[in-house]
């Protein structure tokens, strides 16, 4: 069984949702990236969702794009994100790692090329921001070939005879975008939420986790009530962010550690909730 | 790659899928698959329309003022000595560029589908300067998205984008030029896809835009191929045009693709050299990649990250190119060459002092180029520049590069 559906096998068996949290590789810097993950699993993170960094993130918000920024500005690469990956493996052999990102770094690389390398170094799954069903082919026969699951957006505006041909294709989960808009948007609509999703679950068994504009406890336990998994992103890198805007003299530990306290609201939050 | 060249191949394009060969497509977020098929499917049924085709063909008639003329370069041409320089008049357009076209067509299309909300981003300011014009003549609320560093270099069009009702939204991203601008818009359009229509500026985009803006701008082409047959008394012997993401470009080359007879010239910016790397020349020098919603050649590292582009034009200060060009490239129809900037700042003051006749920073690449291609050529050869656009929104840039207070 892949680390992914055992992961969601666990969290049914013990009738709990999913915490998925996002960061940057390599920011805010490229060698605190293996200790920040860690940390993020400790605190309560069930799947970790690593951003490749690209110079055009197209659909992400000012918050994760300047995530973007400075870890390009660091030299982060989409080969020093698989090395992450590849530290990161020899600690924990559990943890499902989701790399997301953008077509252009990976066609670079080359589909066949990076679906070998991501799974040598214990990739799990990739989420391809620009890489729609029309336009997915190539990658996927690269990615089934090793295992990997390729795992698709469905956003508000899918129609459902469309949310039919993704789901046929989707492995691993779906990922359900929240809300029309970009990473870290706001006015998470809970009840658009959950109609959004009981319509992705009558056309699939696939987990369904919910992203996009999950900023903290209450909206995480709102969306966890109806999904199986939540992702968290901007709301992590903004805490981190804050800190050193706040004082720029900050060590590392004491950036990284409002992100993991962050994410243990939101695992209390969730947890708490009575689902 | 051997492509034999017929006339059914180049109507061949783009397929189903919006691919031109290898380049083209949807390369998008999940959030804007369903606008770009409303798209597609309103504009494949209004594309052959009578009434919709009418109502087109009227407003570039009375309100952009077409057809443009087609002028002999005539001093310009003796004092080259060789073949002979035809200007293919887009800058006597209403807003001053070949923009307009595409904007009045999208304008069009967004009135079709009850869109109140238009955006566009924009570089050297004049599709901006063409949506907020025919937003205001249309009622609809407008926002450009643009660098903030083509916001200082193109200060007047900036606040002729202000007059006409548009709000200028600065983009801080990046680069701060047009590709950061184009990030920007696709974000607005993703949170705002239900009420905002975007009119995108060039052949660039996701499927159907490449289709759509060289349909809108062929215009140029149908009307240069007329007047050439009726001026010069045969088809051109060559074409000449400055490649941004290529919609004069594409505009121009379009309806004379199957004349094989006719070689064809897109001039990418230079800038101060392609041994610099400071230029925007993806078709000479760039490779294969996905950006903006299609695959097409980039200028890029080898981990796949754009590189910042540099032309002393905003408008050609991108690092992509639309996808129909770069098949036009793989297919060898059509000559993708550079000129620097100092070539087109040189071209832009002899296209002023001998004709009288100000090019915008862009089309004065084509300028700098057609000047060569005419020394080599006979004088019962003629070639036709696409006078894409006028100068006077880049004044302050050329006084500022020599020196002068304004
Ligand atoms: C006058 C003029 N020509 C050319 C261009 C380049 O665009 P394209 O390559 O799409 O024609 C611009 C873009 O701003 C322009 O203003």
């Amino acid at each position: 069984m892949s680390r992914l559906s055992a992961t969601f096998a666990r969290l049914q068996n013990e009738g709990r949702q999913g915490l998925v949290s996002y960061v940057v590789a390599g920011d805010p810097s490229p060698s605190g990236t293996v200790g920040l993950l860690h940390q993020l699993v400790a605190a309560g993170a069930d799947i970790l969702e690593v951003g490749v960094p690209f110079s055009d993130p197209m659909a992400e918000g000012s918050v994760i794009q300047k995530g973007h920024e400075r870890a390009l500005a660091n030299g982060m690469s989409l080969q020093g994100v698989l090395d992450i990956v590849t530290v990161f493996r020899q600690e924990d052999q559990q943890t499902p790692i989701i790399m997301m990102g953008y077509a252009n770094p990976i066609e670079r690389f080359g589909y066949e090329a990076f679906a070998a390398a991501g799974a040598k170094a214990g990739v799990d799954g990739l989420i391809t921001v620009d890489l729609p069903p029309e336009e997915v082919d190539a990658i996927d026969t690269a990615l089934k070939a090793v295992a990997l699951d390729n795992i698709f957006l469905i956003s508000p505006t899918t129609p459902t005879a469309r949310i039919e041909t993704i789901v046929e294709r989707a492995r691993g989960f779906i990922y359900c975008v929240a809300v029309k808009g970009v990473t870290g948007s706001g006015n998470l609509d809970a009840n658009e939420v959950a109609r959004n999703v009981a319509v992705i679950r009558s056309k699939t068994a696939l987990p369904v986790a919910v992203g996009f504009g999950i900023k903290d406890a209450a909206s995480a336990r709102a969306v966890a009530a109806v999904a199986d998994a939540v992702v968290v992103g901007s709301a992590l890198i903004d805490a981190m962010v804050r800190v050193t805007e706040h004082e720029p003299a900050a060590t590392e530990s004491q950036v990284h550690a409002a992100a993991v306290a962050l994410l243990e609201s939101i695992r209390l939050g969730m947890d708490s909730s009575p689902s | 790659m051997t492509i034999e060249i017929t006339p059914e191949l180049f109507a061949s394009v783009p397929d189903a899928h919006g691919r031109f060969g290898h380049f083209g497509g949807k390369f998008v977020a999940e959030t804007l698959m369903s606008a770009l098929s409303d798209l597609e499917a309103l504009y494949a049924r209004l594309k052959d329309d009578a009434a919709f085709r009418r109502e087109f063909d009227t407003d570039l008639a009375h309100y952009v003022g077409r057809p443009s003329p087609l002028y002999e370069a005539s001093r310009l041409s003796d004092a080259i000595g060789g073949g002979r320089i035809y200007l293919k008049r887009e800058d006597l357009n209403h807003t001053g560029a070949h923009k307009v076209n595409n904007t009045i067509g999208q304008a069009l299309l967004a009135k079709h589908m009850g869109k109140r909300r238009v955006i566009a981003e924009t570089g050297a300011g004049q599709h901006g300067v063409a949506t907020a014009t025919v937003a205001a003549r249309l009622g609809l609320e407008c926002h450009v998205f643009m660098g903030e560093e083509d916001i200082r270099r193109q200060s007047l069009n900036v606040y002729r984008m202000k007059l006409l009702g548009a709000e200028v939204v600065p983009v801080t991203s990046g680069s701060r030029t047009l590709k950061d601008a184009m990030n920007e818009a696709l974000r607005d359009w993703v949170t705002r896809v239900d009420d905002t229509f975007y009119i995108i500026g060039t052949v660039a985009g996701p499927h159907p835009y490449p289709m759509l803006v060289r349909d809108f701008q062929s215009v140029i082409g149908r009307e240069a191929r007329v007047q050439s047959l009726a001026q010069a008394g045969k088809l051109p012997d060559a074409l000449v045009a400055c490649v941004g993401g290529g919609s004069n470009a594409i505009g121009l080359f379009h309806p004379f693709l199957q004349d094989t007879e006719v070689a064809m010239y897109g001039v990418e910016a230079g800038g101060k050299g392609l041994e610099t790397g400071a230029h925007a020349a993806p078709l000479s020098v760039g490779s294969p990649g996905v950006l903006h919603g299609n695959r097409t050649y980039l200028m890029q590292d080898d981990d796949g990250q754009i590189l910042d582009t540099h032309s002393v034009s905003a408008g050609l200060d991108y690092p992509g190119v639309g996808p129909e060009h770069a098949w036009l490239k793989d297919i060898g129809r059509v000559n993708y060459v550079v000129a620097n900037d100092d070539e087109a700042l040189a071209a832009f003051h002899r296209l002023t002092r001998v004709e009288g006749i100000m090019p915008a920073l862009e089309t004065a690449h084509a300028m700098a180029y057609a000047e060569r291609l005419a020394a080599e050529m006979s004088p019962d050869e003629h070639i036709i520049v696409n006078l894409s656009g006028r100068g006077d929104k880049d004044i302050l840039t050329v006084a500022a590069i020599e020196g002068i207070e304004v």
